[in-house]
């Protein structure tokens, strides 16, 4: 068998595997934080994903497909980032470690905000 | 806003390479995937990111024209596209290439109106985007 494509095979097992850990996280949780560092480890799984891909295809459209992913999962990050430190200077409760607002208690601390 | 010397160096960078890429996905989108939507989209997507970092006012003050602007113009550009078949007795929207170089052997750019239907695509998708995120970032 050819060393590059088993190669290229035992790579897709591991970024799929990398994929269903980040995934677990995600529906774990337990804050806010963590399941955005699980989408931005994912949306990295899948550019590599793609990079793997475009070897395999020797199709270059996909290298495109990972770049583009790559430029937008910085924005999506940022922008969950931004979302987390909002959230925090509203409540004026932490966002991770003892003490910290979990995903349901968003709407309980904008009334304690408001009122 | 977020005020991020990190974000801000990285936004520097990242923005212009996000604009020269949409340019370079506009433009090849008539052969290989690509085009005037997803280069519009990938165009915006860089002044968004320098919207979050240094605010809204500087995005429009980047932008020199307003956004809703930009997507009129875009339309019309579209629409005259379009418009153009017309004048060679072809139907609406008939693509109309013209070559310049030597076409016998072989060593010429083709160039067509779909191209100009590309960049008003473009244009209009660029426009309305962020005409969209600025009104965003200004409200919350």
């Amino acid at each position: 068998m050819d060393l590059l494509a088993t190669a290229i095979e035992i790579s897709f097992v591991l970024v799929m595997l990398g994929v269903a850990f980040a995934f677990a996280r995600l529906i774990l949780g337990p804050t806010l934080p963590d399941r955005i560092v699980a989408l931005d480890m994912m949306t990295v799984l899948i550019v590599s994903f793609c990079g793997l891909y475009a070897i395999l295809s020797e199709d270059t459209a996909f290298i495109d497909v990972a770049i583009v992913l790559a430029l937008v999962g910085f924005l999506a990050t940022v922008a969950l980032a931004r979302f987390v430190e909002r959230r925090r200077v509203r409540s004026g409760r932490p966002t991770y470690g003892p003490g910290a607002i979990s995903a349901g208690e968003d709407a309980k601390a904008e009334e304690t905000s408001n009122g | 806003m977020i005020d991020s010397i990190i974000l801000k160096a990285a936004t520097r960078l990242l923005t212009a390479l996000l604009l020269l890429f949409s340019v370079y996905m506009l433009l090849r989108g008539h052969n290989l995937p690509g085009g005037g939507f997803i280069g519009g989209l990938i165009g915006a997507t860089g002044f968004v990111l320098y919207a979050i970092a240094v605010g809204a006012d500087a995005t429009r003050a980047a932008l020199y024209f307003p956004p809703q602007n930009v997507a009129m113009v875009g339309l019309g550009t579209a629409l005259a596209s379009g418009v153009y078949a017309v004048f060679f007795n072809d139907a609406f929207f008939t693509g109309q290439w013209w070559f310049i170089g030597d076409r016998e052997s072989g060593d010429y750019i083709p160039i067509s109106s779909v191209l100009v239907f590309d960049i008003g695509v473009y244009l209009v998708v660029f426009g309305s985007i962020l005409t969209l995120v600025l009104a965003l970032e200004e409200e919350v």
